[in-house]
């Protein structure tokens, strides 16, 4: 059981939840991940990264977007209620040390776990650059926050509602092709396309490129093998061997065809709740 | 073998027994060897295939007692010898026979603490029930007295009855300690324990407890009620439970003991980390670790699909690698969950699987096509990376190998498609590493499993382990030896503190 302490919705379908979570607020580290259900008994586990956390309160923060049933759910529930599992960290911390200059990509919802990364990136005494996109300026989140940390910061829109008008592969390539500015470290979070052309983008560059991967889990402990990419010719479990890897290394498209796995009945399940959630509030009326 | 129901098998058993009438009590050893074995009833093998209830029902009174005078009550008892946790089988038996079946569940109970489980999911057909005198004078294993399923009667008999008590808990010793993992290994250490008085914490990383009972063995096989009860009685005896908790992530190991003040832990995380083949396409669509198809469909729920948000792969044809109890609960849970065609492709035969002889016989019942000496070669798919065959080797047995047993020599040129949409991949479980990993010091062997002593100590002080993180892939039995080990140390460890 996790009380929410605060909730608040950042952008259309974007929310941010702190949780009572005293444990993994003191153990939890960048890059590192929970898994929560809404409900016990029926409901299925869903990892999320860890935006954010304070030892002080207790807390850490979660950054979701609606995307199905349980984050739907999730979405659903006010500040005093509870979320009935919640399970962390999990996976391996990033390694963060002193690489130079570095350039952090956080695509979409992924800006929320890059946040602490970049943070703790800047704070291990690393130039940050930072470039965050989505589609329009209505999706782009934790602004204010990556322009507090960033040395530079860069900002892309698909519509140019914001910032360059542009996708985010477009600055990281000019940066990658100046000597002057050329990233010792490039690491990208968001969605798996995007994360795939930032690495095929620093991959003519030779600039290691670390992604940060979020695939399908059930226990999130190494028990399942749901998670399993293929890195190099090797076979590796997201949840304990990373969420990170070598971007130049990993198998997008096989990641991509798995994250699909269940997608029709996914689907199916969102539908019914979204309707079922519609008839509540009219029959409420 | 042609199907019977409950009410035929009770009827055969009254009628021996009206037979038998007063002599049963002083029957000779050859009149006690003719009365026939009595068989499990179990569900209709074309209803059970599409429910998830227990196939086996349970023996009624009549029928263990019928079972219970086949006993010969030898002076040699080498079926206690058999037993991991040395059951005084025969002297339970005798109780059942003259059908005091509170005082059978009391001697069981003196030795093993979870019989209802055991009773269920313990191979005794190569422990206790190996060397009967009843079996070996019939000269068929399966005709030996069938211990498993009277310790199931009497258990499941005190349950239903709810006469069991609670075990009694010693005065508070003002000592601590931690159970990591509530799978078997865990829950004897933790009632051990705790009946000496110490004050007992249970850390398990899902959200329910139970381990492997809970997320592999099936509810068809090991229904979720009676872990629940166990669960219930342990809590009832003042053990905490704390669930959601990954013992290596959400606290070291070692701050248990430094930070939190825990006078010992019990590491009893057991074998969770899945193997796969190493062949290619074995990361398609449609591929899954047994471990990863269980938890959906037992933990998770999926076989209700009408509630549980869990999805489950849609499958038609099936195939399911490997021969041990796993590939048997994989497979059958398929049938269940609506699969037309489930095979189980081993590479060798069906004398050489490791299942038990009634997991194979009902798997059989229900319609799994059994395609022994067969082998994966690869994993075909489509271009949305979905699986749509397996190609297959097909093998004959050759010399056999160091293990004695024939070994499977490919056929050269038998290569052919199997039509699958589903792969299930159950050739066993490694050690998982995430306490090993997140442990310094913790000595492992290099299959990663940890090294313990005579008394299940471990090379850091006050942390011990027992079960599958110390055997390997084993059973349920040999995990609550090791358990009922560790708490005796463990005990024995805080008591001298103690005492000083």
């Amino acid at each position: 059981m996790s009380q929410i302490i605060e909730k608040k919705q950042i952008s259309s379908d974007v929310f941010l939840m702190r949780l009572e979570a005293p444990l993994i607020a003191e153990e939890r580290q960048a890059g590192q991940f929970i898994i929560l259900q809404v409900d016990e008994n029926f409901g299925e586990r869903i990892p999320l990264t860890i935006a954010d956390a304070s030892t002080k309160d207790g807390t850490i923060t979660i950054i979701y977007q609606v995307v199905g049933k349980t984050t739907l759910a999730l979405s659903q529930l006010e500040v005093g209620q509870e979320v009935e599992a919640l399970v962390g960290p999990l996976g391996t911390p990033t390694h963060i040390h002193n690489y130079g200059k570095v350039v952090c990509v956080g695509g979409g919802i992924g800006v929320a776990p890059m946040h602490p990364i970049a943070q703790a990136l800047k704070k291990a005494g690393n130039h940050v650059t930072i470039i965050t996109g989505a589609r329009n300026q209505d999706l782009l989140i934790l602004q204010d926050e990556m322009k507090a940390i960033a040395d530079e910061f860069i900002v892309c829109t698909d519509d140019g509602s914001v910032g360059r008008k542009c996708l985010v592969t477009e600055p990281l390539r000019e940066l990658c092709a100046n000597e002057a500015t050329k990233p010792d470290m490039v690491i990208a979070i968001g969605p798996p396309i995007m994360m795939k052309f930032c690495s095929e983008t620093t991959r003519p560059f030779g600039v290691f490129t670390q992604v940060s991967l979020n695939t399908i889990m059930v226990d999130g402990t190494g028990m399942c093998g749901g998670c399993r990419v293929n890195v190099g010719k090797e076979v590796k479990f997201v949840c304990v061997d990373g969420p990170e890897f070598d971007g130049h290394l990993v198998d997008f498209d096989n990641m991509i065809a798995r994250l699909s796995s269940y997608k029709e009945i996914e689907r199916t399940r969102y539908k019914c709740f979204v309707e079922k959630t519609i008839n509540q509030k009219e029959a409420a009326l | 073998m042609s199907y019977h129901t409950l009410e035929e098998l009770n009827k055969t058993a009254k009628d021996i027994l009206e037979d038998l009438g007063d002599r049963i009590s002083t029957l000779k050893n050859k009149e006690r060897t003719a009365i026939p074995s009595q068989d499990m009833p179990v569900q209709d093998p074309f209803l059970r295939a599409t429910n998830l209830e227990e196939v086996a029902i349970g023996y009624t009174a009549e029928q263990a007692i019928v079972e219970a005078n086949r006993c010969l009550q030898c002076a040699k008892q080498t079926c206690v010898d058999h037993c991991p946790v040395n059951i005084a089988i025969p002297s339970f038996i005798n109780h059942i026979a003259k059908g005091d079946f509170a005082l059978a569940c009391e001697v069981i109970k003196e030795s093993s603490l979870l019989p209802a489980i055991c009773g269920r999911v313990c191979p005794q057909e190569k422990q206790c029930q190996s060397n009967c005198m009843v079996g070996k004078a019939l000269k068929d294993v399966d005709k030996s007295v069938a211990i498993g399923r009277l310790e199931r009667f009497v258990a499941d008999w005190e349950r239903n009855n709810g006469i069991g008590k609670v075990p009694s808990v010693k005065p508070a010793t003002g000592k601590k300690v931690a159970v990591v993992g509530s799978g078997p290994a865990g829950l004897v250490v933790a009632a051990d324990c705790r009946r000496e008085g110490h004050q007992v914490t249970v850390f398990e990383a899902f959200h329910k407890a139970g381990g492997v009972l809970r997320y592999g063995i099936p509810e068809f096989r090991l229904p979720n009620e009676i872990i629940d009860h166990e669960i219930e009685n342990l809590k009832a005896m003042g053990v905490e439970l704390k669930t959601n908790f990954v013992v290596g992530r959400t606290r070291k190991l070692t701050d248990l003991i430094d930070k939190d003040g825990y006078d010992a832990v019990f590491v009893g995380t057991g074998a969770g980390l899945p193997v796969f083949m190493g062949l290619e396409g074995e990361n398609l669509v449609g591929v899954f670790s047994a471990n990863e198809y269980l938890t959906r469909a037992n933990l998770m729920m999926a076989y209700d699909k009408e509630h549980t948000d869990t999805p489950i792969y849609p499958s038609v044809n099936v195939a399911v690698l490997g021969g041990g109890n796993v590939a048997m609960d994989a497979a059958r849970m398929a049938k269940r969950l609506g699969a037309e065609n489930v095979y189980v492709v081993y590479r060798r035969t069906e004398n050489e699987m490791p299942a038990r002889n009634e997991e194979i016989l009902h798997a059989k019942e229900e319609g799994i096509e059994f395609r022994f000496l067969q082998n994966p070669k690869r994993i075909v798919g489509n271009e949305a990376s979905r699986v749509t065959g397996m190609e297959c080797l097909r093998y004959e047995l050759g010399e056999p190998d160091e293990s004695g047993r024939r070994k499977p020599v490919e056929i050269k040129g038998s290569e052919f498609i199997l039509n699958v949409d589903t792969v299930i991949v159950a050739i066993g479980n490694g050690s998982n590493p995430l306490i090993s990993q997140t442990t310094a010091n913790l000595s492992v062997n290099r299959r990663g499993n940890i090294v313990v002593d005579e008394t299940q100590a471990t090379s850091i002080n006050k942390i011990f382990a027992g079960g599958d993180i110390v055997l390997g892939a084993a059973t349920v039995i040999l995990a609550m030896g090791e358990g009922r080990r560790a708490a005796a140390s463990i005990n024995k460890m805080l008591s001298e503190e103690l005492a000083s």
